[in-house]
């Protein structure tokens, strides 16, 4: 008979509390609130800041309603709750003054922010609004693209480099080194040598592979980089310049920037807010510089420390981070161009150290600068807008060349920043943007607008017809489409996929193509009674035959999506993420529960002469009957 | 209520040879349309500016035109987009010219001249806007930016507004293209290969040939009407054939019961039984879909009207290729009952 074992209606009850939890967050709204972040490199935001801005407030006597470190995102932030747009207004203006007080050199943004008024239990849970994409809430989008054939050719250039005074020093004699396209020609005079250079480049770098050619009279080696070295120089290209962008971005104080990869050498730039690209992308662009300088530990530089005299001649004055300053000499030991790579690592006492690699010339500076300077200090400065930040103050243990190691730096979170820091400091390749959007608030409003009014109004009509043509299985059948609209809805929040237009088009149309399933499920039911089943045998067949159907066209429909989602980027990954879900919810409702709803209203009944699915027509009599 | 209430068979095969040539006819159209017209591509595909404007007042699409052609030397475009306040204006891409300076220019050459329902005011806003775009990139300070943010902000829904704009550098655009190509060949393929395997090969050969009729005919209305080709329109067309395909199986799989139970049936009253036994169905079930597509259209604002446009019309020939041109063509492949009709153990068996 049609029952459903209690099992069955648990695991719909279960679904319907699971999308209505997390559904409903897409309906609190959200309050006006405050965002404190940093924008240096070396100061982050953290509870002691988040106490200094309670104090803030509680001064001037602003009571807010709620404040919260964010650590989850790009960069740390705290973000304080308020009750209303003013409140918002005096808060931001006076947290900004109380923060910075160097307005010359800000270390904090204080934005302007929107959060959800999610309640905290289902925040606890996971359960957030969806995430809106650019076309939804106006913003910048750039997708960029990395010229990684240039960190290659930068990489080849040291490798050269490298060669040509590796085989000095062992006095291999050869006739030159050349460049031709992505391969290093080495010439020899004789076999023997090209042997003995063969022997030691091999020891020596592991990241070449070596190949003999040429004449016996005109012997060469050619090298090229390893596959594996090559991807791995464009991963950290990548890598880094997507950091540099993350750190960068900070300062444009977005509420929920994204950075992506996007494929082998793209990256996805998306800032939601903002308005100006002229200046998003100036900030993106900016040039930094990283340099290496001794400290100034003459009587003149330490007086100079504390800010009542000017520094000395060839020094300059920065500061650590947000306080202590240090003056520097002005001479560059390496810069940031010099720099082969920066790994957190553990010295031989077990305790967080950062191991630098620099390239040849700057080894044999370094080596020179070490053996004349032992037991000094020696800073780490980024150089970025014309303003410098120190970044590391570590004193010289003992005379190194391109390969050393700065310890006591405390613990491994610390190492790893700075590692980062000193690899993020430049562009480590040249980036071009490919495409640009800049959608504006208002024209985003108006496409959430129209997106809405166009579901609402199709899912009414559709409700309406089906309630009249099926009655009380046309009502079923709408049940059963709204709680798959509340599904979908309920997993794309869960999945915080990006909603964008073509993705509330794909609702509507999922809602189109679910009631598919129900229509070919009522009209199996009605034909089954036209013949003269008797209704309960009617519901049986109706849903077991219309099944494979259904199973079948959503295949179909299946596929087409998930090669959507598969070729597809941006608006239209959205649309395909949306229609994929959609039926796999529309499955589930239009089968599941729908049979279940049916069920529990007719399953019971015993004798039953009827069932309302409207008016059944029968041929053979032409007269038409209540069924 | 019913709406169908067909007591006899419909020999919808004795019209399948009309319906198909004029199937023919319109499908050949549109091929040449597709090969000597080509599709009006949106940038996406072809890399270039598009900034979308929206006016006071009913904007003058020929002085927007003279505006621009004093600045922009390519081949542009302007049209009114949704209502006649707003405008769309497409520019080619010019090598070298960093992305964004372009729609910069363009709306800077814009403003010089009060555009439609105008206040006062604009004009020293404009100004500002010129004034600013003429610094270089680099040099612009946050100050500058956000003073000009306050000015606009302040007279908000008084002076034209740049509502968006986009740029596709020329080699995204080849990409999309290719990918867009890649996807409709790879849903083909893997539509094919799953009708394969569900059905008889004369079967899924006959819907995989009347549902590529249904994409040749959206992607040929989009030629002939010159309508923009823009990705999510590609989206729609995708979409929509894995949807009539399903029409074309539901068919099908009558066809399949009824060769069972009509013993002696000839093919074509088969086919026709099986057809008149799902046009309720398809009819309804379209309805439905066809209800929120075109409620899309209707009220979806531009941005969506192409999208809604190819959804509408990729059911409509959906249904029809599935009535029409799907049955008949397997009728022409020679399918018959033996290739349907397999040992009984291969029936689903049914529950009492």
């Amino acid at each position: 008979m049609n029952r459903y074992p209690l099992w069955k209606y648990l695991l719909i009850v279960v679904a319907l509390v699971f999308g209505v939890t997390y559904t409903i967050p897409n309906f609190f709204g959200s309050s006006p609130a405050v965002q404190i972040a940093s924008i240096k490199a070396t100061v982050h935001a953290d509870t002691t800041l988040m106490s200094q801005v309670e104090a803030v407030l509680k001064g001037a006597g602003i009571t807010h309603q709620g404040i919260a470190l964010e650590t989850s995102g790009i960069n740390p932030a705290i973000r304080v709750r308020l009750a209303d747009t003013d409140t918002q207004a005096r808060a931001q203006k006076l947290l900004e003054t109380a923060l910075n007080p160097d307005r010359s050199d800000p270390a904090y943004v204080v934005a302007d922010n929107l959060l959800p008024r999610t309640p905290q239990w289902l925040q606890d849970l996971h359960a957030l609004p969806m995430y809106l994409g650019l076309d939804l809430r106006g913003g910048v989008h750039f997708l960029m693209q990395v010229d990684l054939d240039e960190a290659i050719n930068k990489r080849l250039q040291t490798v050269e480099n490298d060669l040509r005074n590796l085989l000095r020093d062992k006095d291999i004699h050869h006739a030159g080194i050349q460049r031709s396209g992505d391969q290093l020609e080495i010439r020899f005079h004789d076999l023997q040598s090209r042997t003995q250079a063969i022997g030691v480049i091999h020891d020596s770098n592991a990241d070449l592979m070596l190949k003999e050619g040429g004449t016996e009279a005109d012997p060469l080696i050619i090298a090229t980089l390893t596959p594996a070295a090559r991807t791995a120089v464009q991963d950290n290209a990548l890598k880094q310049n997507i950091t540099t962008l993350k750190n960068r971005i900070n300062e444009l104080a977005v509420s929920e920037p994204v950075v992506q990869q996007q494929g082998a050498d793209r990256v996805v730039v998306e800032l939601p807010g903002i308005q100006d690209t002229a200046r998003a992308k100036n900030i993106i662009g900016r040039t930094a510089t990283l340099e290496a300088r001794l400290v100034d530990v003459s009587a003149d530089g330490a007086a100079a420390t504390s800010g009542v005299v000017p520094p000395p001649f060839g020094s300059e004055r920065f500061t650590i981070g947000r306080g202590t300053p240090v003056v520097l000499k002005k001479e560059v030991i390496f810069s940031g161009s010099q720099l082969q790579g920066a790994q957190a690592t553990f010295d031989d006492k077990q305790q967080a150290a950062v191991a630098v690699e620099l390239n040849d010339a700057a080894g044999r500076t370094m080596q020179q600068v070490t053996r004349e300077n032992l037991k000094k200090p020696m800073a780490v400065v980024l150089l970025e807008r014309g303003r410098g930040e120190v970044l590391t103050v570590a004193t010289i243990q003992s005379e190194f060349g391109s390969r050393f190691q700065i310890t006591g730096l405390g613990n491994a979170q610390t190492a790893n920043d700075l590692a980062l820091l000193l690899r993020a400091g430049a562009l480590a390749a040249p980036m071009q943007i490919i495409e640009e959007r800049q959608i504006g608030p208002s024209l985003g409003a108006a496409n959430i607008d129209a997106g809405f009014r166009a579901t609402a109004f199709g899912f009414a009509a559709v409700s309406v017809f089906m309630i009249i043509y099926y009655m009380l299985f046309g009502a079923v059948s709408v049940l059963s489409l709204a709680i798959n609209l509340l599904l979908l809805v309920g997993m794309l929040s869960l999945l915080q996929a990006t909603l964008t237009l073509p993705g509330i088009a794909a609702i509507a149309f999922t809602l189109g193509m679910a009631i598919d399933a129900n229509v070919l499920i009522n009209e199996r039911i009605r034909e089954e009674l036209r013949k003269g089943t008797s209704p309960q045998q009617a519901i049986t067949q109706g849903y077991e035959r219309a099944f494979a159907t259904i199973l079948d066209s959503n295949v179909t429909t299946l596929i087409a999506g998930i090669f959507l989602f598969m070729l597809g980027s941006g608006p239209v990954r959205g649309f395909a993420v949306v229609h994929v879900l959609g039926i796999l919810t529309s499955i589930f409702s239009a089968v599941f529960v729908s049979r279940g709803v049916v069920n529990l209203i007719y399953g019971s009944r015993r004798r039953l002469q009827s069932v309302a699915i409207g008016q059944i027509w029968r041929p053979a009599t032409g007269g038409s009957t209540r069924a | 209520m019913e709406f169908f209430r067909i007591s006899r068979t419909i020999p919808f095969m004795r019209y399948a040879l009309v319906f198909n040539v004029i199937s023919l006819i319109t499908f050949l159209t549109a091929v040449g349309f597709l090969a000597f017209r080509g599709l009006n591509l949106s940038i996406e595909f072809t890399g270039g500016t598009v900034m979308e404007l929206s006016y006071r007042a009913p904007a003058n699409l020929d002085a927007i035109r003279n505006a621009i052609a004093l600045t922009e030397k390519g081949d542009f475009q302007v049209q009114s987009f949704g209502s006649a306040q707003d405008v769309l204006i497409r520019l080619p891409s010019h090598p070298g010219l960093p992305s964004g300076q372009q729609a910069e220019a363009v709306f800077a050459g814009l403003t010089a001249a009060p555009g439609a329902g105008e206040a006062e005011a604009c004009a020293a806003l404009h100004a500002d806007y010129a004034r600013f775009t003429q610094v270089p990139v680099a040099d612009r300070t946050a100050e500058a930016a956000e003073a000009l943010h306050k000015q606009q902000d302040r007279l908000a829904g008084q002076c034209v507004e740049m509502r968006r704009v986009e740029y596709v550098g020329p080699q995204v655009g080849s990409e999309l293209a290719q990918d867009g190509a890649l996807a409709l060949l790879m849903v083909v393929l893997g539509i094919a290969a799953y009708l394969a395997v569900r059905f008889e090969k004369k079967f899924s050969a006959a819907a995989i040939i009347a549902n590529l009729h249904d994409v040749v005919l959206v992607i040929g209305m989009f030629a002939i009407f010159r309508w923009e080709f823009s990705l999510p329109v590609l989206a729609a067309v995708l979409a929509v054939l894995g949807y009539s395909v399903n029409e074309s199986v539901i068919i099908f799989d009558r066809v399949r019961e009824h060769f069972r139970t009509m013993r002696k049936a000839s093919v074509v009253e088969v086919i026709d039984s099986a057809i008149t036994a799902t046009i309720s169905r398809t009819i309804i079930t379209h309805g439905a879909t066809l209800t929120m597509t075109v409620t899309m259209l209707l009220f979806g604002g531009p941005a969506l009207h192409n999208f809604a446009l190819a959804l509408t019309l990729g059911i409509l020939f959906g249904v029809y290729s599935s009535v029409f041109v799907a049955a008949a063509i397997a009728k022409y492949l020679g399918v018959q009952r033996s290739d349907l009709v397999r040992p009984v153990k291969e029936e689903r068996p049914v529950s009492p």
